[in-house]
């Protein structure tokens, strides 16, 4: 185990390294002299001056990417132009609200997904099965934003329900912090949903063929028990860590949703921030991003094996 | 006749067929599959046809048209200055399937070049840039195309370049993956053996062997990309207005849900239409070229 881990580890730290570069290398894409870009509006050559200086623009690139990822290390990932905060206090204050908007939706997609699959694998080829099939391709060919909208259409608009955007802290009232993220989750967790199912289906597919369920059939125990304590019980050892996988996919999506939605989460911090060309924030958030994504990958191949006997050994 | 007799007719017939042959017989036999290629095929000649087929100019605001609902002149209604929907889904399909055609052929280019060099090289190179390509699907798929569009530039063009960019490791990994799994079987070793130079070796040998999981991918991969184009135009990074794509007809739309909602229900039925059929040719496609089924 500790073998294996540092192996993992081991591969962990250049792709650190190459996601720093890549992170960095953004800034030369844009067009022109960057202290002029990264000024914005900002037209006055004092500010174009400083900006140059602050970000040694004047430095050839290998030493400016030394500044920068040395700053980063520190826990500085630089200040936003627009309104003048720390970018990683930016990201603190933005990350419990995506961080609970992707948790409800990982909730509502196990919720939805890992029945749906159990069933589909079940009663394979049959109408249901085929009917959670379908129900899948659409869960991940609907766009989520027209989801979304749909949804404010329906039980904002319509039915007056639910509060078609906004966002509540849990601390103010839980109560109303979850009839504003209801909706969001559930468009957020439906792509998530269609692919749990799909997983779910085919590992117990699998595991529904093998031997010990036969030999668990043949003791006469019922099938309700063979599927809930003997199949399923294999057969969700990928989907637990799918979850962590799909973090991408939570936060891509998060996005688009908290747009819809108007969430003020880390989704709508990296888009206000696009638009108001306040580039360190953009390369803040997706560096966050990339650890996240790093870290939770590195947190389900663990997962992976501890609950895994037979890749313990 | 028994069943079994039949199986082993049918397998025979298999076995004699070219597999090309055998993947277009599999794949006419898959009615969902076909439907898809058929919406696909229908949404092409639309967009190629668009002048044609277009009742109004896609721009031509009127102001005495404001939101007007689902009509005989107008059967997808009117948006917030007057312009005809159903002109602008059709011209916005130019934006969709262009984006999926450009950025997966992008990610093709780069992608499966780099994923033949690693995967028959090996030692450092493909270390080296694996990691690389780590890094890259570290940064979740939208992000990175967000990303890249903000320092690239709002328009359809980078949008489309950025989504090619970010398809790109996908595209590499995969053909890594197949060129890793094919390249010690016999009939490589065989070229090798009969003094054949890496390259043809690679091109000739290799590469026509890993072509069905790479056009899998790809079909499913122009789905992603309409979806990331739509989304990038949503948030006003793609097509800029007032050029007509469905995901900026859908950011406009969603200010005017309770009072037009005709304005989102269309482009987003458009996308999810599209996107659907090209995910059911896919998968259908997928089953069609799996040697295994």
């Amino acid at each position: 185990m500790t073998g294996f881990l540092l192996r993992r580890l081991a591969l962990v730290l250049p792709t650190l390294f190459f996601v720093s570069v890549l992170i960095f290398g953004l800034q030369q894409l844009l067009p022109g002299d960057p202290a002029t870009a990264l000024a914005g509006e900002e037209r006055d050559p004092a500010v174009i001056a400083f900006l140059r200086q602050k970000y040694h623009l004047d430095q050839p690139l290998p030493v400016r990417y030394g500044l920068w990822i040395k700053g980063v290390l520190q826990g500085d990932l630089g200040e936003s132009i627009r309104i003048r905060r720390p970018v990683l206090e930016l990201v603190e204050e933005k990350l419990p609200v995506t961080g609970e908007l992707a948790c409800l939706a990982l909730l509502i997609a196990v919720a939805i997904g890992v029945p749906a699959g159990i069933l589909a694998a079940v009663k394979n080829n049959t109408a249901v099965d085929y009917g959670a099939t379908m129900a899948a391709l659409w869960g991940l060919s609907i766009p989520n934003f027209w989801l979304g909208i749909l949804l404010i259409l329906l039980f904002s608009v319509e039915l007056g329900w639910l509060p078609a955007s906004g966002f509540v802290p849990p601390g103010q009232s839980l109560k109303q912090n979850l009839l504003t993220l209801i909706m969001p989750a559930f468009v957020l967790g439906n792509a998530i949903a269609a692919v749990m199912m799909r997983h779910t289906r085919s590992a117990m597919l699998q595991v529904l063929g093998a031997d010990y369920v036969r030999t668990a059939r043949a003791k006469g125990l019922t099938e309700r028990r063979v599927v809930l304590r003997h199949a399923l019980r294999n057969a969700l050892v990928p989907v637990v860590t799918l979850g962590a996988l799909e973090f991408g996919a939570l936060l891509s999506g998060a996005v688009l949703t908290e747009q819809v939605f108007t969430i003020p989460g880390f989704g709508k911090l990296i888009v206000d921030a696009v638009f108001n060309r306040d580039y360190a924030v953009v390369q803040g958030v997706v560096l966050c991003t990339a650890l996240a994504y790093i870290l939770l990958n590195l947190l389900a191949d663990v997962a992976y094996v501890l609950i895994n006997p037979r890749l313990r050994s | 006749m028994t069943a079994e007799t039949i199986a082993i007719i049918v397998t025979e017939a298999d076995a004699g067929e070219r597999p090309w042959r055998r993947a277009l017989r599999r794949l006419v036999r898959r009615r969902a599959a076909l439907i898809g290629l058929g919406v696909v095929i229908f949404f092409i000649v639309i967009a190629v046809a668009a002048p044609l087929v277009s009742p109004y100019d896609p721009l031509a605001t009127n102001w005495t048209l404001v939101r007007k609902p689902p009509s005989a002149a107008h059967p997808f209604g009117t948006d917030e200055i007057g312009r005809d929907v159903l002109a602008r889904i059709i011209w916005g399909s130019r934006a969709s399937l262009l984006a999926g055609l450009v950025s997966v052929s992008l990610a093709l280019a780069v992608g499966v070049p780099i994923g033949l060099v690693t995967g028959y090289v090996g030692g450092i190179v493909d270390g080296t840039v694996m990691r690389l390509i780590d890094a890259m699907l570290a940064i979740p798929f939208l992000i990175l195309a967000i990303a890249l569009a903000a320092f690239l530039g709002p328009s359809l063009s980078n949008a489309m370049i950025a989504i090619g960019i970010s398809q790109t490791p996908i595209f590499a990994r995969l053909t890594r993956g197949q060129v890793l799994s094919v390249k010690h079987e016999d009939y490589i070793e065989a070229a090798r053996a009969l003094g054949n130079p890496h390259r043809r070796i690679v091109l000739r040998h290799i590469f026509p062997n890993i072509v069905p999981p790479i056009l899998v991918q790809a079909t499913l991969a122009t789905a992603a990309a309409i979806i990331a184009e739509a989304s990038l135009s949503f948030l006003g990074l793609g097509q800029q207005p007032p050029d007509p794509s469905w995901g900026s007809m859908l950011n406009t739309a969603k200010n005017f849900v309770s009072q037009a909602p005709w304005m989102s229900f269309w482009p987003g039925l458009a996308i999810f239409g599209l996107v659907l059929s090209l995910n059911l040719f896919g998968d259908g496609l997928r089953d069609a070229l799996d040697p295994r089924r």
